[in-house]
């Protein structure tokens, strides 16, 4: 094994239990003066020296290769999987990635820990809009950033919501219009078409004087209705709390897009664009590490991070600090105080999903 | 087994023979299947980027085919219900020949299974004891009724044409009661395929307790009107007479279902847009567009004029009693049904996505090309087994019969 050739990333045949964050891709580690950009050339460089010690790895082992792929195919479910499968599953896919991606990548497998609910709440009171934790969240997580439509994918949306306002001078236009109903003026200006929202917007400056925030993203149901009509059971609710996939038993039915009701999960719909300098070499099993070509996934509040500790990459990159994250069974996290103290609520609380992910306000 | 052998053997070499006319057909047919399978080795190298489909509408034609087959399955039961039950004269001797529909049907809805998967080379994660299999999910159940059908179908339809071909008497003491059983669950495959799409409270367009039975309506309606064409074109074609009296049951059967499957869109139409609620926003881009986007405006309104179009000649005698103008009305039912159910229903289901966002949905050229060529894989299997089905009623294959001359 040649993967133990860069120093700074995780050996990967140690299980890391707490690996800490080795050319981890959140910008706010890189957020000391440097652009993104020169970011990125540093983890190319950084990489390029891993990448020839595995070309080598390549050549000779194109039969281990194909033999690891062959395996993935006959691999039980996730959850099935006995502790020695999993580490087979685990070293199998460590030795894939490294040798696709030029570098140690290592696959983590904790599991639940006992005491712990992952909760989480947003102050959309804070936000700006700026959207840096969608960013984040993309590089954190390996998603797929191709050209095409159907290659850039996103787990975080946030909808822009126009202010509306009453106005005098459409004071008669009455809503429904027709049928001589006098409903009263349609005055309010309401707005779009995304939850009267929009999330396609590139201003100059944030936040806009015209608008308020609202980012949306899975909300880790306690009562998931993606679970329920999944037909293989390869997407389930974790004791800790988020709702995960095992990428490698999805059939690609898309029945659990039909059933989101906010609209978490996205579909490979081809193999996933996710360049080599780029690609974050520190996963989860659950979580981040890279998908395939006809697969659903979703945010799993980055599971590679918070099942060590740390925060998940939005928490940790927003700039105002209105994301909170922690354990709902500590009185005292800070997720628990805001249940406690501020207005929360929860979207689409009528669907009975029960989220995880609240929204509050000062 | 020495009659097994003989019976395989006068059907493959019954059904493989035939006049120009009849490899014409076959051979387009074949053409069509291999596009077919360029398209699915297309899918499972490039992925389902070559469709139109995207993460906003994760669905579009294949599961709009799929939904609309399983009701076409469905339909067969309009012959076998009335000729087992009320042993309509007429339609017992065509019985079979719905079983075969049905089976061609069930084996159309599985290939569209297929095309719409991300991951088709991993359906055995669905099959026990290796794989999973869910008693909470939808699809699961879906899969398993359809299977169900099939086997059943299968079973009706081969021990009844065995039994001619044998000249054994059929075996009234399981037969009929199994024939029965097909006939509920007939029922019940389009029940849980309305369930598939309604039991999302994501999706307010599906999200409604008038879908299954809207489901049979309509299928009982487009079912037998595709079956009206098919015995029209068996009796112009073939020696084999269908009963004048089976084709006018089915006029009135597809008329009837279809006037229901109509006033339940009307009524729809009116509960959701009195209201107007933000639930009604799919159904408003169905049929006026929203925010600009109109792209199934023209399906929704040429559904509209089919189906109701067709309902008012069949009340015409000048239609319903000619059999050379019924094919009109019921190619236009057919039709009508299938954009209203497929383009109709499954594709404003994701428009607006659950978040309100608004986008239009374009089948790719080899969207097309994959539903045509699984059509015409269906058809394909529906003429050799009526074919054979025909060939054995006839008794042109015969057990102890010289080997069967086909025409």
């Amino acid at each position: 094994m040649t993967t133990q050739e860069t120093p700074k990333a995780c050996p990967a045949a140690e299980h890391p239990p707490a690996c800490t964050a080795p050319a981890s891709a959140d910008p706010a580690a890189s957020a000391t003066k440097t652009t993104r950009r020169d970011f990125l050339k540093a983890g190319g460089m950084l990489s390029l020296s891993s990448l020839m010690g595995t070309a080598a790895l390549m050549a000779q082992t194109d039969d281990a290769h194909a033999a690891a792929e062959w395996a993935e195919h006959f691999q039980k479910n996730y959850r099935l999987m006995t502790d020695a499968e999993k580490a087979e599953a685990r070293t199998r896919l460590e030795k894939r990635y490294s040798a696709e991606y030029g570098k140690p990548v290592s696959v983590d497998t904790t599991g639940p820990q006992p005491g712990m609910l992952m909760g989480y709440a947003l102050n959309i009171r804070k936000c700006i809009g700026c959207r840096r934790c969608v960013h984040a969240c993309v590089e954190e997580n390996n998603q797929s950033r191709g050209p095409r439509p159907g290659e850039k994918i996103e787990w975080i949306q946030v909808l822009r919501m126009e202010r509306g306002k009453f106005e005098q001078e459409k004071m008669n236009q009455g809503y429904p219009e027709g049928l001589g109903i006098q409903v009263g003026g349609n005055a309010y200006t309401p707005a779009g078409a995304v939850l009267e929202g929009q999330y396609h917007y590139n201003p100059e400056k944030v936040p806009e004087a015209d608008a308020t925030y609202m980012p949306i993203a899975c909300m880790q149901c306690e009562k998931p209705p993606c679970v329920k009509v999944c037909p293989v059971r390869t997407t389930y609710r974790e004791a800790d709390g988020p709702v995960v996939i095992d990428y490698n038993w999805c059939i690609g039915c898309k029945m659990c897009m039909n059933a989101c009701p906010y609209w978490a999960r996205r579909f490979n719909l081809t193999t996933p664009v996710l360049p080599k300098e780029e690609m974050n070499p520190v996963t989860h099993y659950l979580g981040n590490r890279p998908r395939m070509r006809g697969v659903v996934e979703k945010c799993h509040w980055c599971l590679q991070r918070t099942r060590h500790g740390r925060y998940p990459a939005c928490v940790e990159v927003c700039p105002v600090g209105a994301r909170k994250f922690g354990n709902l069974l500590d009185p005292e996290s800070e997720v628990s105080l805001i249940l406690a103290r501020k207005n929360v609520f929860r979207l689409k609380a009528e669907l009975n999903t029960f989220p995880k992910f609240f929204y509050f306000y000062d | 087994m020495h009659q097994l052998i003989s019976f395989t053997s006068d059907y493959t070499r019954y059904v493989l023979k035939g006049g120009t006319k009849f490899y014409a057909w076959m051979g387009s047919l074949s053409v069509l299947i291999l596009a077919m399978f360029y398209v699915f080795y297309l899918q499972n190298t490039d992925g389902l980027i070559v469709t139109g489909m995207t993460s906003q509408i994760s669905d579009g034609l294949y599961l709009a085919n799929l939904v609309f087959l399983v009701g076409v399955a469905a339909g067969a039961v309009t012959i076998v219900f009335p000729a087992y039950v009320y042993h309509h004269e007429g339609m017992h001797k065509v019985a079979v020949l719905g079983e075969m529909l049905a089976i061609s049907a069930v084996i159309m809805v599985m290939v569209f299974v297929f095309a719409h998967m991300g991951r088709p080379d991993r359906l055995w994660h669905m099959i026990p004891p290796r794989g999973i299999y869910s008693f909470s999910s939808m699809l699961g159940w879906d899969v398993m009724v359809l299977n169900g059908y099939l086997v059943l179908n299968a079973i009706c339809g081969f021990y009844y044409l065995w039994c001619k071909y044998t000249g054994n008497p059929v075996n009234r003491k399981w037969f009929i009661p199994l024939v029965y059983v097909a006939i509920a669950w007939a029922l019940s495959i389009h029940t849980v395929t309305a369930f598939l799409m309604a039991n999302n409270p994501a999706r307010p367009m599906w999200f409604h307790s008038m879908m299954p039975i809207r489901f049979i309506a309509t299928a009982f309606a487009a079912g037998p009107a595709l079956i009206i064409l098919i015995f029209l074109v068996i009796r112009k074609n073939t020696s084999f007479w269908v009963d004048d009296s089976a084709i006018k049951l089915l006029t009135t059967i597809v008329q009837f279902c279809l006037g229901i499957a109509i006033f339940l869109t009307l009524s729809e139409v009116v509960v959701e847009l009195y209201a107007r609620t933000e639930h009604a926003n799919g159904l408003y881009y169905l049929m006026f567009g929203l925010h600009g986007l109109t792209g199934l405006v023209p399906w929704f309104w040429s559904s509209v004029v089919l189906m109701v179009g067709a309902f008012v000649m069949l009340f015409m005698p000048s239609f319903r009693n000619d059999f050379n103008k019924l094919q009109i009305p019921c190619a236009m039912a057919f039709a009508g049904i299938w954009i209203e159910k497929g383009m109709g229903l499954i594709v404003p289901g994701y428009i607006p996505s659950p978040i309100g966002e608004v986008t239009e949905y374009h089948p790719s050229f080899v969207e097309w090309l994959l539903t045509l060529g699984i059509w015409a894989f269906g058809f394909f299997i529906l003429t050799i087994l009526l074919k054979g089905a025909i060939g054995i009623l006839l008794g042109e294959v015969k057990y102890g019969g010289q080997a069967a001359a086909a025409k």
